[in-house]
């Protein structure tokens, strides 16, 4: 009967869904209103089929498909979106690269959110959904709470994602830097976020351990914030139902205040309070050593997600906002040092003891230099919201070094260490299939990282210092595109940072197939240490 | 609840536990780092004495303004009167010198040709490149070849006013028709080929003869009876190498067929009287001043 009804309302979805494409103002709408509509009608034939099977018994254990899911999904956006930033990156090397065919759907202004949005959402976003499903349920003791539900999160988050890219290609954004998806898609994004929620909470409350494991405070930030962030960000309101095109509810300096509030909490509790719950179980797991201080966790978490909320104002330094907010942005981000630092600290100090496993396990190695970059961005970060550094450093390519000193070296190599960590795991493998190749991604990605981050550090300050430079009239001395022909080299290298970097995740990726498909199956049966009545699978 | 760090002698002593575990997973009751604890209590007294110092908490009407007294927008307008007053008597000097005597004085030359220079990188390279070599549209300013005139005062106008500008009822302003319609096909063609032959290119010459009669009722009048231009309508050399939208028989023949329109802004009202004369006297010495 459910299904009945189940099927009734899919059909009507695309039904929905087909009317609308055939009222679309714009190609990214109807493209996207098509691609509902097929999905939608996928989704009815399979319903039908089931109809007449007989119900399948409740399964219990671990819900460990959708990690697995969640897995491949990782390591699939993460390629794809690393490949894009090396084309983006070659396309300002060479500009002939942005193709006179391909004008309007592959050139750099087009590429260059897919690239953003690939690699934070769908490479970061999956690791973070996976990593977190799968550290919930064994710091809780307790199988996901909410039956398919996970599966729903999965699946809903892939179709935002294939709508927000084919939407990108195809001219629907609303132009806010991280935010660029239209209405729609945000309206499903909040559907899937708030299911999302809804089994996280779900399982915390079902727990069966009697106390909340520090990776899950940081998880459960990281949901709830990111929540509010995309609400309030994303307010708008559509010109017409059958257009991607909105309007966005602020205006002026409010709009780009509110954009970089949302914008500098994306890296703060995506980016960091996230990746901190996932380092707070592998790194752990990984060295198996116990946390190293229970009160630094608890101190640096509190403070952190207190002050990250404030900074964002440090994106808008010497603009139309108020001084006032300047200050507090700027004051607020400085004062964010220590917290941010406490969980390197309680990342870093957990291996001690163990010192030795990082000359002989290239994972663990991983996870030191992930902390250390963590580390360095988030001095960094500090550092360059202070107003005089800001008035050097802003609009320059230094900021582009931050971010991925702090993307591929803290995001990168975290996910890659916990995805190593994983598929032995969660496919039943004695081990990974080839531990040599870890260590040779580690090392492309560590080459990879410091060419990107120097390299833009150079072109940084020198354009920085180039755009300011005055002679003694007060007369600039260089035009801007002397400025843009002396970066050139440097561009170069950047690319071929990138590129270093991606033939290591291609090499993961590798590795990661080569342990699932050959890989020795363990000799215990599944890894279902669940503490209380641990139930055989079904299936 | 023990303070003191764990020793760093060779055997230390294992700290407390909290007595939680979680798959494993236990916990040290570790204290906090010392220089961690506090470098964050000296941050955050550093940030209320910032913002005690500096604009910083909204109000219900306005924020605190900070007992130092700041405000960006006035730092920047404090720096920019600084150059200001530094250049005030340079600057007086050269409203009133005439443009074409501003070169007998070498300090006013010297800051004329700078501040051209600076003009000329911020408003100018974008068209006109940074080189000022110009490209395809939008001409080259180092030559001797020159659609409304290459003396100070030429120049001066053409950078005031702008050519074909909406903005300026004095702009410069000139338009070539279109021929493409008003001539036949064979007509252009043999046209085409006569501007190949002013120009010295290689031509046809059967066609260029037949052109020289319709050069002469349509085009003479603005590119002159031999081709050599006319800078009161803005007409083009023909019998030079140098082309704004391309030499061969292709672009001349499209120019012919559908006309070329080019904008260059007005830049008085945007640019200081000042900043357009020193431009002036900058591109006049580029190369091709008159």
């Amino acid at each position: 009967m459910t299904n009945a009804f189940l099927i009734i309302a899919l059909g009507l979805g695309a039904l929905i869904a087909a009317i609308a494409a055939n009222y679309a103002h714009d190609l990214a709408y109807a493209v996207n209103a098509v691609t509902v509509m097929l999905i939608l009608a996928g989704l009815v034939v399979w319903r039908i089929r089931l109809i007449g099977e007989p119900a399948r018994p409740a399964k219990t254990g671990y819900e460990d498909g959708v990690v697995r899911a969640g897995v491949v999904a990782t390591a699939f956006w993460g390629v794809v979106g690393m490949l894009v930033g090396v084309v983006i990156a070659l396309q300002l090397v060479f500009p002939v690269l942005n193709f006179e065919w391909a004008q309007g759907m592959l050139n750099f202004g087009r590429l260059r959110p897919l690239h953003t949005s690939a690699v934070i959402f769908a490479f970061g976003g999956n690791a973070l959904i996976c990593t977190s499903f799968y550290i919930l349920q064994r710091t809780t003791a307790a199988r996901l709470w909410g039956g398919n539900l996970a599966w729903f999160v999965f699946w809903g988050y892939q179709v935002v994602i294939l709508l927000a890219a084919t939407g990108y290609l195809l001219g629907a954004t609303q132009s806010k830097e991280y935010a660029e998806p239209e209405w729609y898609v945000d309206i499903l994004l909040t559907v899937v976020w708030v299911a999302y929620l809804a089994v996280f909470l779900g399982t915390l409350v079902k727990r069966k351990e009697p106390h909340i494991y520090v990776a899950n405070w940081f998880l459960l930030s990281f949901i709830v914030t990111v929540a509010m962030l995309h609400l309030v960000n994303n307010i708008s309101i559509p010109v017409s139902i059958f257009g991607s095109k909105s309007v966005q509810l602020f205006a002026g300096v409010q709009d780009a205040m509110t954009q970089w509030w949302y914008g500098h909490n994306a890296v703060g509790f995506f980016l960091t309070a996230g990746f901190l719950g996932m380092m707070y179980y592998f790194v752990p797991k990984q060295a198996n050593r116990p946390v190293y201080s229970y009160k630094l966790s608890i101190v640096h978490f509190w403070s952190l997600i207190f002050m990250y909320i404030w900074a964002g104002p440090h994106h808008l330094h010497y603009t139309a906002l108020p001084d006032w907010a300047s200050t507090l942005g700027m004051v607020f981000s400085v004062m964010l040092w220590m917290p941010s630092w406490g969980g390197m600290i309680n990342g870093i100090m957990t291996l001690s003891g163990v010192w030795d496993k990082l000359r002989t396990d290239p994972i663990i190695r991983m996870m030191v230099a992930s902390l250390a970059f963590y580390g360095m961005a988030t001095f960094e970060g500090p550092m360059m919201s202070i107003k005089a550094v800001n008035s050097l450093s802003h609009y320059t390519d230094w900021t582009i070094g931050h971010v991925h000193s702090g993307a591929l070296g803290w995001n990168g190599l975290i996910t890659f260490a916990a995805l190593y960590y994983l598929v032995p795991k969660l496919w039943n493998r004695n081990g990974l299939w080839s531990m040599r190749l870890v260590s040779w991604h580690f090392w492309l990605a560590m080459i990879g990282i410091v060419f990107y981050a120097a390299s833009m550090w150079v072109t940084g300050i020198m354009e920085g210092l180039l755009w300011r430079e005055v002679d003694s009239h007060g007369f600039l001395t260089h035009s801007f595109a002397d400025t843009v022909a002396a970066k050139m080299p440097m561009y170069m290298v950047r690319a071929l940072g990138g590129l270093l970097y991606l033939v290591g995740a291609m090499l993961m990726c590798y590795n990661l197939w080569k342990t699932v498909v050959s890989g020795e199956e363990r000799a215990t049966s599944r890894d279902l240490a669940m503490r209380e009545a641990p139930a055989s699978e079904a299936a | 609840m023990k303070r003191s760090r764990p020793a760093r002698d060779s055997a230390p002593p294992e700290p407390e536990y909290t007595g939680h575990e979680w798959d494993g997973i236990r916990e040290y009751n570790n204290p906090m780092p010392r220089w961690w604890l506090w470098t964050l209590y000296a941050s955050i007294i550093w940030g209320i004495a910032y913002t005690i110092a500096y604009p910083a908490w909204p109000l219900l009407t306005r924020a605190t303004q900070g007992v130092l007294d700041y405000s960006s927008r006035a730092e920047l307008a404090k720096s920019i009167k600084e150059f200001e007053d530094r250049n005030s008597a340079l600057d007086l000097a050269l409203l009133e010198t005439d443009l074409t005597a501003v070169h007998l004085d070498a300090d006013l030359l010297d800051y004329a040709l700078r501040g051209g220079a600076a003009v000329y990188r911020a408003h100018c390279s974008q068209c006109h490149g940074a080189g000022a070599s110009g490209t395809v549209g939008y001409p080259n300013l180092l030559d001797d070849d020159w659609l409304w005139g290459g003396s100070l005062d030429d120049i001066y106008y053409t950078v005031a006013h702008g050519i074909r500008s909406d903005a300026d009822e004095d702009t410069r302003f000139s338009q070539m028709p279109a021929y493409d319609g008003f001539l036949e096909p064979d007509q252009i063609d043999s046209v085409v080929h006569y501007v190949l032959a002013l120009s010295g290119q290689e031509h046809n010459p059967e066609l260029s003869e037949s052109g020289a009669e319709i050069y002469a009722e349509n085009c003479a009048v603005c590119h002159g009876e031999t081709g050599l231009g006319n800078r009161d309508e803005g007409g083009p050399r023909l019998t030079d190498p140098i082309w704004l939208y391309g030499g061969s028989e292709d672009a001349i023949r499209e120019t012919i067929r559908y006309s070329r329109f080019s904008v260059m802004p007005n830049w008085r009202g945007r640019l200081s009287e000042s900043h357009i004369r020193q431009v002036a006297i900058y591109v006049h010495q580029l190369g091709g001043g008159e």
